[in-house]
């Protein structure tokens, strides 16, 4: 069984529940996928499945010959046209056996309403930034004749004794465009027939961002569910 | 891609709702549940503001409670909590969002009454 789509965040909104409640949600339009190579033990030395999501006709030759037997052809004014997939994932899966390349998925047979999941996405770029910023360090003082301080580090170390800056040291750099996955999210609804997950909560990365949702590593069942 | 958004929501938006805004005075049903019992809470007074769009909209109400007490309420436009809204009086206003009322009170705080032409 595979348990991870990947989908295109399209952005926030909210919705009511049955008792007038707001939801604030993530609405992620998950696959199709198509299953484009399966990785097993014999050949590869792991198993797994490679995924392919989103249409396109923009393919380099490669890339087209990678998933030379799954490409649609369809005739647009006259020209003949190929659509391949556009974004390739790997995930892992137990069983490779039941699987087979061409194989389609989609959001509604792999989840369902109250289901818990984890969502990858590359967070959105923040550039250079500083430590206020980026580890939430708390500045300096503003006032006591403080000048220049506010957004200020601190002391990054000892004097004489070491001498030297401990590595791993917390400072201002590069924040943001990397790879974040934010854990057990609930889906709040699914609409299987236009292939949109609701997700309550935020999800990593900017809106028509490549995300990778996963059933929950940590916990299976909504705790949030039950209590009430 | 902002359309998938607003069509998803498009069933939970309220069609019957009447025209008003700010500088009306309205009178808002509120489900509220007690207990296990629900029943239909009251709030009157005057439209302060209405912002955002679609299913984000919402509008502020504030009426002079006892002791000449400002009360504020904001209320979600669709939520299916608001069993009614009933426009009392029509307004006639010069600005979208009445926060000036705050700083008034009895006669200065009456707002004239639209006459429609």
């Amino acid at each position: 069984m595979i348990n991870s789509i990947l989908g295109k965040k399209l952005g926030m909104t909210q919705i009511f529940d049955e008792r007038g409640r707001v939801i604030p949600v993530t609405v992620v339009e998950a696959g199709p996928c198509r299953i484009t190579q399966v990785r097993t033990q014999e050949r590869d030395g792991y198993e797994a499945v490679q995924l392919g999501f989103e249409e396109s006709r923009r393919l380099k030759q490669p890339q087209k010959g990678h998933q030379k037997e799954l490409l649609r052809k369809e005739k647009i004014n006259g020209h003949s046209q190929e659509f391949g997939l556009k974004y390739l994932r790997e995930v892992a899966t137990t069983d490779v056996t039941s699987t087979k390349v061409g194989d389609t998925i989609k959001a509604g047979d792999i989840f369902k309403a109250g289901d818990v999941v984890d969502v990858t996405g590359t967070s959105k770029g923040k550039g250079f930034a500083g430590v206020m910023k980026r580890h939430n360090f708390k500045g300096g003082p503003k006032t006591h004749g403080q000048s220049d301080r506010r957004r200020a580090p601190g002391s990054i170390g000892s004097g004489t004794t070491p001498g030297r800056v401990v590595k791993g040291l917390r400072m201002a750099g590069h924040m943001g465009n990397e790879r974040v996955t934010t854990q057990n999210l609930k889906v709040v609804r699914i609409e299987p027939e236009k292939n949109l997950i609701l997700i309550k909560g935020a999800v990593p990365g900017a809106t028509n961002g490549l995300v990778l949702i996963r059933k929950a590593v940590k916990r299976t069942t909504d705790r949030s569910a039950e209590s009430q | 891609m902002a359309s998938v958004l607003e069509e998803l929501v498009q069933p939970m938006l309220k069609k019957d709702l009447p025209e008003f805004g700010p500088g009306d005075t309205v009178r808002v049903g509120v489900k509220v549940v007690e207990g296990t019992k629900e029943r239909i809470q009251v709030f009157e007074g005057v439209v302060m503001r209405r912002r955002s769009g679609g299913i984000n909209e919402s509008f502020t109400v504030r009426r002079i409670a006892a002791h000449g007490i400002g009360v504020e309420r904001t209320f979600l436009l669709h939520s299916p909590r608001i069993d009614k809204i009933e426009v009392l009086r029509r307004g006639k206003v010069r600005r979208a969002q009445l926060y000036y009322l705050r700083g008034l009170s009895g006669k200065a705080a009456r707002i004239k009454e639209k006459r429609e032409a």
